[in-house]
């Protein structure tokens, strides 16, 4: 196998302007995860628009995106450890045995080892992507549209286990992506669906304009209805830094973590909070002989900021080889790519090298560049907790307006985006996740143009979507995963009654 | 009788002077993305302008997308009607959605078409192994049993990529509805399905199937042509050759609004015809792999026209 194009990567990576890039979106990415407002998504949802109106190539664009991503993962942990709430959806774990940590007053020791341990889950979770990634990318070519359709079945069928306490509110969010993205000219008859007439509609829905509506406006409106609630007081960073025996001891915990948030950043829609929570429980049931954990053991620190980075790493995985995003970050970068027409798939690989191996080769970097923001800066992030939300609000929506306007120049845009924005704060509060619409809206599309070619190409006999050796493979993943969490449960059962 | 004729000379000057200003500030407008064929003819025009000199400061280029240029143009007619520095980049692709009325209202006749700067040429292709070698292999083929050859293309049903194989069905006396057509997401993805077999035939541009051509993995059959190609293509023959009169080019060119005056408009045509004969424009159009292909002025104001009656009536042909 080559790694040629890892080597293009680094040439991309290095290039002073990339450079630069990236430490931006670590940067950001750190300070995002920090502010428990705001997470990854609405980050990369805000500055989309910035990125691709002011011209970056493709690749800087998607180094910036990336590097916001997994420095989220970092930064997510600070407000979990010093102020007991989560900076996103991956640092709820964290802050079981990293809040302890700080009010004994360990903060900056807290710090440094989720800081280390999120070092090692990332960095060898690109080491995994770069060996990895290579062998999808010589599938490109068996994937027709028959089997892109099941390609689309499968990651549809992975959605049950990523919201599995609600599977209604998660389907009804996915027909809403679906009924959404078949705004427009269809891509198949060039038939006008749902444009009204208007020129502005004949392209559907903007991406750029749905997510900052789903993500941002309706964030905004959540904070403006919280805002009569107290802001809690983060507690000082004090205290020593780790000893090598403390690395030490948390070395196995966190390559242990590192395996399962790979594994389960892989599984298209399960994301870095999943990752973390199992390799938490994980540990805790290998490990705490002495109940240690929850009052400040650094093991259980250590392995979901292990984990939550290796699975933010891995959902790279199925978006750049396959097409299929792992997670609702990913999702929203797979729709930066189509922006840029550039058409993800197993195709990606050997059709964009550089962009691949750019962005791959700028994780390296990213890591290293975020060990090293979060070892020592760690106090100006925390201060950023500061922030008060009079300067966040504003600044969130006049940003949103400013990236849809200068993406589109037009005010329909912008109306449809606050429209979008509105649907989604009554959606939130019904207790309904915005990633399934995401997911809907972007594999939707693609699910239906490849049914209709398989379709079209076989002269409407449907025996084509069973007629490869791939797509019937892909089809027996997808009931296994539906059907497999349902059969674990009965068996589950069945060997703990004759226990009992 | 002389000094008449001075004084004839001296208004006629007068006149290509007032017509020959430079407007103040020059814009092309591309109807999509960035980084599209809309785009290319922009920076193509205003790169070259720049280069070759006929324009003082470098062209700004401006997105609207949505509809295939339908947003651009629906803009250009309701807000920015006279303005003289503005063109609007377009294509044959354009002529096609107004000849099946898809730019709502508007008509060939809304702007006024300044000219074309280049061309890319149709082609059919196959797979490298598949056993058809010529154009007329495939019309006989694809005659006797029109299932066996799915076709993928890079648009919709309608669009220029089923019409170039609407017209072989129809040589074939197959009727175009009983063609399978897989609209794929652009010519790489069209590629991609003819190497994997997933489709039979492709219909594409020629700068887009050459590079594979070349390198062996896909055949192309014929160029859409009525002449030979020069430089890569000088080996492969064409429609005319293969004796079957059909040809596509897909031409890229710019207009501007209803309201510009016939001076502003006589300048961008003088200046558009100086252009295409500067060595700095027909290197920029080659590095962008178009062909020459100039049509300027009422020669290409007819050329739209002719198109957009010759697409209505393909369309109606095809039972569109």
């Amino acid at each position: 196998m080559s790694l040629d194009y890892l080597w293009q990567g680094f040439g991309v990576a290095l290039m002073p302007s990339n450079l630069l890039i990236g430490f931006i979106g670590c940067f950001l990415g750190t300070l995002i995860g920090a502010l428990p407002a705001i997470g990854p998504i609405n980050g990369i949802a805000l500055l989309l628009p910035i990125a691709y109106t002011s011209g970056l190539p493709a690749e800087s664009t998607l180094i910036l995106l990336a590097g916001i991503y997994y420095g989220a993962e970092y930064g997510g942990r600070i407000s979990s450890i010093l102020i007991n709430v989560p900076g996103d959806a991956g640092a709820v774990m964290t802050a079981i045995d990293g809040y302890p940590m700080a009010r004994k007053g360990e903060a900056t020791k807290a710090l440094a080892i989720s800081g280390i341990s999120s070092f090692i889950g990332g960095m060898l979770a690109v080491l995994a992507i770069t060996f990895l990634a290579p062998l999808f990318g010589l599938l490109a070519i068996k994937f027709g549209p028959a089997e892109y359709f099941v390609l689309m079945v499968f990651a549809f069928a992975t959605l049950g286990s990523m919201v599995g306490h609600e599977p209604v509110k998660t389907l009804i969010g996915c027909v809403i992506g679906l009924m959404l993205t078949t705004i427009g000219i269809d891509a198949t008859s060039g038939a006008y669906r749902f444009t009204f007439d208007q020129p502005e509609l004949h392209d559907g829905i903007e991406f750029i304009v749905l997510v900052i509506g789903l993500f941002s406006i309706s964030e905004v409106l959540l904070m403006l209805e919280h805002q009569m609630k107290g802001t809690l007081k983060p507690l000082a960073v004090t205290g020593k830094y780790p000893t090598w025996a403390d690395i030490r001891y948390i070395w196995w915990p966190s390559i242990r973590a590192t395996v399962i948030g790979f594994v389960v950043g892989v599984l298209p829609g399960t994301g870095a909070s999943v990752a973390s929570a199992v390799s938490y429980t994980t540990e805790k049931r290998l490990n705490d002989r002495d109940g240690t954990f929850g009052k400040g053991d650094i093991r259980g620190l250590a392995a979901p900021e292990a984990a939550n980075n290796a699975a933010a790493t891995g959902a790279f995985v199925p978006m750049l080889t396959l097409g299929v995003p792992g997670s609702g970050t990913t999702a929203v970068m797979l729709g930066a790519l189509m922006l840029y027409n550039i058409q993800p798939g197993p195709q990606l690989f050997t059709e964009q090298p550089k962009l691949v191996g750019g962005l791959i080769a700028s994780m390296y970097i990213g890591n290293i560049l975020l060990l090293i923001l979060n070892l020592p800066l760690v106090q100006v992030f925390a201060r950023m907790l500061l922030l008060p939300n009079w300067i966040l609000i504003p600044g969130i929506t006049a940003l949103s307006i400013l990236g849809v306007y200068s993406a589109y120049s037009s005010v329909m845009s912008v109306l449809i985006m606050f429209g979008i924005g509105v649907g989604g704060y009554l959606l939130r509060k019904l207790g309904f996740d915005m990633a399934p619409i995401i997911l809907g809206f972007v594999l939707g599309k693609v699910m239906e143009v490849n049914l209709r070619n398989a379709l079209a190409i076989s002269g409407g006999e449907i025996g084509i979507l069973f007629s490869s050796v791939l797509s019937i493979t892909l089809w027996i993943m997808a009931v296994a995963i539906v059907a497999l969490p349902w059969v674990i449960r009965r068996w589950q059962a069945r060997s703990a009654s004759p226990a009992q | 009788m002389r000094p008449n004729i001075i004084a004839i000379a001296a208004i006629l000057a007068g006149l290509t002077i007032s017509a020959g200003a430079e407007p103040a500030k020059t814009e092309c407008l591309a109807g999509a993305k960035p980084g599209g064929g809309f785009d290319l003819t922009c920076r193509l025009a205003g790169t070259s302008l720049h280069a070759a000199k006929l324009i003082k400061d470098p062209m700004a280029v401006s997105y609207m997308e949505g509809g295939v240029g339908a947003v651009a143009m629906n803009h250009i007619v309701g807000s920015r009607s006279g303005d003289p520095g503005l063109i609007v980049a377009a294509s044959s692709g354009s002529a096609l959605l107004l000849a099946q009325g898809k730019f709502g209202k508007h008509t060939a006749d809304s702007v006024r078409w300044v000219g074309a700067l280049g061309a890319d040429f149709g082609v059919l292709a196959v797979a490298a192994d598949s056993p058809i070698k010529t154009l007329k292999d495939l019309v006989a083929a694809f005659g006797k049993d029109p299932g066996a050859f799915p076709v993928g293309g890079g648009g919709a049903v309608g669009s220029q990529d089923w019409m170039k194989m609407a017209l072989i069905a129809k040589e074939a006396k197959v009727d175009a509805r009983k063609m399978r057509y897989a609209a794929l997401e652009g010519g790489g993805a069209v590629t991609t399905a003819l190497q994997g077999g997933h489709v039979k035939i492709a219909s594409g541009d020629a700068s887009e199937m050459i590079g594979l051509h070349e390198q062996g993995k896909v055949r192309i059959l014929a160029v859409m042509s009525d002449k030979r190609l020069p430089g890569k293509f000088k080996d492969i023959p064409t429609t005319y050759e293969q004796g079957y009169a059909i040809d596509w080019p897909i031409w890229r060119g710019v207009y501007v609004g209803p309201k510009v005056t016939d001076a502003e408009y006589k300048w961008w045509v003088d200046t558009l015809g100086k252009l295409v004969k500067t060595p700095e424009f027909q290197k920029e159009r080659d590095a962008r792999g178009l062909f020459a292909f100039d049509s300027i002025g009422a020669d290409y104001e007819k050329r739209v026209k002719a198109d957009v009656e010759r697409f209505k009536v393909l369309a109606k042909e095809a039972g569109l």
